[in-house]
């Protein structure tokens, strides 16, 4: 391999932003031919190393070369011209044009009088679409496709062009199985057509099963390529986070208390049926499945933000009706949402009024808002939870994911709830916050909270949860102690394998 | 090196760069003539704006809330002719009341319409505004109204009575004013406001009834609506169907000149009003040394749009738009 | 999926169907209410209401391809009164004293000028400062409406050229001069829209701006072609009607901007941008000469019609939002 001339090789590639260095120097290489798997935990600086590589971002330091030439690619468009196609997380189609048009976004075919040539479009996109054994056709309009039909004309755009390199970023993300293995079709073929592709995934599974090597980046570095065929999970993980992680490490179940919630035959639509499952105080219960599983949906209900379809919630033994987040503040329920930035926090608002936002009303001196009551909560939770800021006048946007989170985790503890339900506690958050943040969660459970922890990470699930409860297409398939569940019986009932179900 | 200054200055800039191009303007007019900062003049530039001011104080609400409100030059004129009919119909002991409480229900349908039913708020007032306007038209048949007995009425007091010296319009405005930026700025509501058009969905996660606030600003601004239409009547006893047409715009230009956002979450009252009297100033100014009246509406663009330049000019760290 | 799809079929349809609804209301209505014996829907009448329909009609279509473009042009008003005023007004200049009626093209080629450049200058302000439209043209209507004013005061500029109003009021194939440049600005509109890469490209920016910058689409040019074409189009409806009327008050155009949004927004366009169309806008235009006439037909006065379309705007907005809803599922937000 070492005699070919790498399809794509960065060199030394250094990204700030204020106050952040995101790259730190960071070179990897691809050849031809290779499918080159890119991992880190999220905040790494994955997604921006592609987006250097995509010419979304351009680097302060280092260089790039595609087929060894130095390269400088000022904006997407010149990167693509130059045969390194990017395929967005993130769809970025317009959902009111054509599927053709969205294939050819930026480039289409003209005639004569600046008019777009629609039999030439239709034809080259028609055909692409064909190759990628798409059940649609180019005047299909965008916004009518499910999104792996989406993300398939993502995947058209990448063959418009002679692509030297293509990048993949989280491509299975919404993918059905069906779905996914007519993608690893079309990676092998632009894969024997010598196509060097990268393929950034969490999903160790198909990372092993598709890849050829395998380079780490941790903490905006470069940590070290190795061969897929010669590795194993525990050596990658071992890169990724800088030790081994310990999974045989188990809970030490704290004292349990009465039940504090219990959901009886909860359903909402489509979005779940059925849910029965009860949360004692002093316990934490993981919520594992899929995204889509329903499980975020049953913890905005339980929030009042969702109206259920049939079913009660009981709070202490007794049924409530839960409208309104206001409700079900009032009883006693917090909700730390999925979305830390678009759910959780009021990005332009300092630290102390996010954090007393949702007490404001009580936190007063006659008809003003008490500054000193407030500074007191913001002191009290940013000594509790070792929050990182400097001072409570920061604009909470400028403070760091970890720091954000527990601002948020801060603000719901703050309202001494009974119930706190934390949706993907450690989202986008770098490896040292989370285990302060899984260590808090245990720590909150010891301390007599109810606890609900919904997660895709099947580590920290296992790491926090005293019980946990799988998830499947709306259904609870089945629910595990900690000394049962195991990463194997989790992968299956979360795959909708029922075979054990009774437990 | 260079560069971090550079960028001080332009944080400096973008953080009171509207203080400092009112400082400017206030210099170069005083030099100009020196009959600009002459008391009197002064007092005579805020109380020609208090009218424009009060409504824009009630809009820096709506805007602060994350929604437009185009609606309320047409409110102005209601209030404006129902409280001149309603004056001698029912006496100004009771006409005033209940134009408060008429224009406020107006300004609590728009709450519903974009608080509750959570319609655009662009196109809501841009229907009120034709809508209320036909409303007005209707109400007076069209014809302009007058208050019969212009002299013997105590009710010229809010537009043309003094206090302590002071003109009413100018204590009215600065009393409103304090009151409004402390309910904005000190109150628990106050926050709610900020933090629903900062972020509604993150508001509503943190049990803010975001509706509800919504509405209450929208009832803020009517409310202030009429008190500006009472000024306005107070003041000349008599008007058109149209006196407030085209001023939803003006007040738009003050609130945005104060620095708040139109996307919401930020600006404050007083620098609303800052706003207001920079656009009262600059049209004073322009007329004392000597420059055609209409000259003002071309400064006033020019002054928005590199007041909001400057701004985000100052956000993203460079001069000239990314746009490609 | 299907659901989606007859929802798609309702709205994009709407318009049509509301069109439908108010001609035979005011039919039915008319026939009991009206003080006239004419029938309302009368070939005359409505080739009379198509005529009244260009100036508001004409600025319309260009408010389309700016709103689909994720914009909006607040300055429309002031540019068809400045474009109006330098129109009647460059009849009288000394420099084209001799040329008799040569002057009329000249005239209209000043205004329409005037219009491209007033538009230029939205568009390279909005392009190069990235200051939202919605604050720059709010500037500019002021700005140029201070223009208007400088020019002449608050008095009428006045110049009456009879060769130009015979040539206002004549008629091509039997179709009045101001509905022949409408529906020839229309059609070419929708060619621009719906066949050419400008337009393509204009819709891909207003629906998912960084999607369109990602693939490598130039923004900022299609924006300002954008704001030249409305600032053209609104001084092409100054030239329609004042050719024929002869004077223009300095207020002239004022609301303009509201009306048009109004008809835009009737027609479907969205305010975010990337979705809408020229035809649907054409609807919108004539659902509200409709609206008007009709109201004005069984005895309505003016109050009424500001009334009734205020009304209506927000009814449709409040439609369009429950055709949008998920239903029971939905997170309340």
């Amino acid at each position: 391999m070492s005699d070919q001339t790498p399809a794509l090789r960065l060199e030394g590639i250094v990204k700030t932003f204020p106050g952040v260095r995101a790259l730190d120097g960071v070179s990897f290489t691809v050849m031809p031919g290779e499918v080159h798997a890119l991992m880190g935990e999220n905040g790494a600086g994955k997604s921006t190393l592609m987006k250097v590589l995509g010419g979304i971002h351009q680097p302060n330091e280092g260089q790039i070369f595609i087929e060894e030439e130095s390269t400088l690619m000022g904006s997407p468009l010149e990167a693509k011209a130059k045969g390194v196609v990017f395929i967005h997380q993130e769809l970025s189609l317009a959902d009111e044009l054509s599927a053709a048009e969205n294939i050819y976004l930026g480039e289409l075919p003209r005639k004569s009088f600046g008019r777009v040539d629609w039999q030439k479009l239709y034809a080259d996109s028609g055909e692409i679409l064909k190759r990628l054994k798409c059940g649609f056709g180019p005047k299909t309009l965008v916004g009518t496709l499910s999104i792996a039909n989406k993300q398939m004309v993502e995947i058209a755009r990448a063959l418009t062009v002679d692509a030297k390199a293509v990048i993949f970023d989280e491509p299975t993300a919404s993918l059905t199985d069906a779905e996914k293995s007519v993608l690893f079709e079309i990676i092998a073929d632009l894969k024997s057509r010598g196509v060097g592709i990268v393929y950034i995934s969490h999903r160790m599974e198909e990372i092993f099963k598709i890849s050829d090597r395998i380079s780490v980046l941790r903490d905006g570095s470069y940590r070290g390529t190795l061969n897929t065929a010669e590795t194993n999970e525990d050596e990658v993980t071992q890169l990724m986070i800088g030790r081994s992680l310990d999974l045989t490490h188990k809970i030490v179940p704290g004292k349990l208390g009465n039940v504090a919630l219990e959901v009886r035959g909860l359903s909402c639509g489509n979005l779940y049926k059925n849910v029965n499952f009860e949360v004692r105080s002093g316990e934490v219960v993981g919520f594992y499945g899929l995204v889509g599983a329903g499980r975020t949906e049953i913890a905005e209900t339980l929030f009042g933000l969702r109206n259920p379809s049939a079913g009660s919630i009981l709070l202490d033994g007794n049924e409530v009706r839960i409208h309104s987040p206001i409700d079900a503040i009032a009883n006693g329920i917090s909700l730390v949402p999925e979305d830390r930035k678009e759910q959780g926090l009021v990005l332009g608002m300092n630290c102390r009024d996010n954090m007393t936002l949702p007490q404001v009303g009580d936190l007063t001196a006659g008809p003003f808002v008490s500054d000193g009551a407030e500074i007191a909560i913001f002191d009290l939770y940013r000594d509790k939870l070792e929050i990182k800021t400097p001072g409570w006048r920061q604009k909470v946007g400028n403070l760091s994911g970890g720091n954000q989170q527990k601002i948020v985790i801060g603000k719901w503890l703050s309202m001494h709830p009974n119930v706190l339900i934390v949706d993907e506690p450690t989202r986008g958050i770098d490896v040292g916050s989370k285990a302060e943040i899984h260590n808090l969660i245990r720590e909150l459970a010891k301390s007599g909270y109810a606890v609900i922890v919904i997660s895709s990470e099947m580590p920290e699930v296992l790491r926090v949860s005293d019980r946990v409860v799988a998830m499947f297409q709306g259904e609870i398939i089945r629910e595990f102690t900690a000394e049962e569940v195991n990463e194997d019986n989790l992968v299956q009932a979360i795959s909708g394998i029922r075979q054990d179900k009774v437990a | 090196m260079e560069n971090q200054r550079l960028k001080s200055l332009m944080n400096f800039l973008a953080k009171q760069g509207i203080l400092v191009a009112f400082a400017i303007f206030m210099i170069g007019f005083t030099l100009a003539n020196e009959r600009f900062l002459a008391i009197d003049n002064v007092m005579g530039v805020i109380r020609s704006s208090a009218i424009l001011g009060v409504m824009a104080l009630g809009v820096t609400f709506v805007v602060i809330g994350g929604n437009l409100d185009l609606s309320v030059g047409s409110m102005m004129s209601f209030s404006t002719i129902v409280v001149l009919d309603l004056h001698d119909k029912l006496g100004p002991e009771l006409a005033i009341p209940v134009m408060f409480l008429m224009t406020m229900a107006i300004g609590a349908v728009i709450g519903i319409l974009v608080g509750y039913l959570k319609l655009n708020s662009l196109i809501v007032t841009l229907g009120m505004l034709s809508a209320i306007h036909g409303l007005t038209l209707t109400y007076s048949g069209g014809k302009n109204m007058d208050i019969a007995d212009k002299s013997g009425t105590w009710f010229s007091v809010f537009g043309q009575g003094t206090f302590l010296g002071i003109s009413v319009p100018i204590v009215i405005f600065g009393v409103l004013a304090l009151i409004l930026s402390a309910l904005l700025g000190k109150t628990p509501f106050g926050r709610k406001v900020y933090a629903v058009g900062g972020n509604n969905v993150a508001a509503t996660f943190s049990g803010i009834p975001r509706a509800r606030v919504v509405f209450m600003t929208y009832v803020i601004s009517s409310f202030c609506v009429a008190t500006a239409g009472l000024l306005q009547a107070s003041r000349s006893l008599g008007s058109q169907n149209t006196v407030g047409q085209g001023l939803e715009l003006e007040v738009l230009a003050a609130v945005i000149l104060g620095g708040a956002s139109l996307l919401g979450g930020s600006g404050t009252v007083i620098k609303t009003a800052i706003g207001v009297l920079i656009l009262g100033f600059i049209q004073n100014g322009l007329l004392l040394v000597g420059l055609d009246f209409y000259v003002q509406y071309v400064v006033t663009w020019a002054i928005i749009v590199l007041a909001v330049w400057l701004d985000i000019a100052a956000k993203r760290g460079r001069i000239w738009s990314p746009i490609a | 999926m299907q659901n989606e799809n007859r929802t798609r079929l309702i709205k994009d349809s709407a318009i049509w169907g509301f069109i439908v609804l108010e001609l035979i209301f005011f039919s039915v209505a008319g026939h009991y209410l009206s003080l006239s014996e004419s029938a309302f829907m009368d070939i005359d009448n409505m080739l009379l209401l198509l005529k009244q329909s260009a100036p508001i009609g004409i600025i319309a279509l260009g408010m389309t391809i700016v709103m689909i473009n994720g914009n909006i042009d607040l300055s429309v008003g002031a540019t068809f009164a400045l474009s109006a005023i330098v129109m009647l007004d460059s009849m009288t200049w000394s420099i084209f004293a001799g040329i008799g009626d040569w002057v009329i093209p000249i005239a209209w080629g000043l205004a329409l000028l005037t219009g491209v450049v007033l538009g230029a200058i939205n568009g390279l302000i909005v392009w190069k400062t990235g200051v939202d439209a919605f604050i720059v043209t709010l500037g500019a209507m002021l700005g140029y409406r201070g223009l208007v004013f400088m020019y002449n005061g608050e008095e009428p500029t006045f110049h009456l050229n009879w060769t130009l109003v015979d040539m206002a009021e004549s008629s091509i194939l039997g179709f009045e001069t101001p509905t022949v440049i409408l529906v020839i600005c229309a059609v070419l509109l929708w060619l621009l829209m719906t066949k050419t890469v400008h337009g393509r490209n204009a819709y891909a920016i207003g629906d998912n701006r960084e999607a369109a910058v990602n693939a490598g689409i130039r923004v900022g040019p299609h924006m300002m072609i954008n704001f030249t074409i409305i600032g053209f189009l609104a001084a092409l409806s100054a030239v329609v009607f004042y050719s024929a009327s002869g004077s223009v008050n300095p207020n002239d155009g004022e609301l303009y901007e509201l009306w048009v949004i109004t008809a835009v927004v009737l027609g479907g366009t969205k305010l975010t941008g990337g979705k809408g169309s020229i035809i649907a806008t054409f609807g919108g235009v004539i659902a509200i000469q409709l609206l008007r006439k009709g109201l004005g037909h069984i005895g309505a006065d003016t109050a009424m019609v500001n009334l009734v379309i205020g009304l209506i705007l927000i009814a449709v907005l409040y439609m369009d939002r429950q055709l949008n809803r998920k239903g029971q599922e939905e997170l309340k937000t």
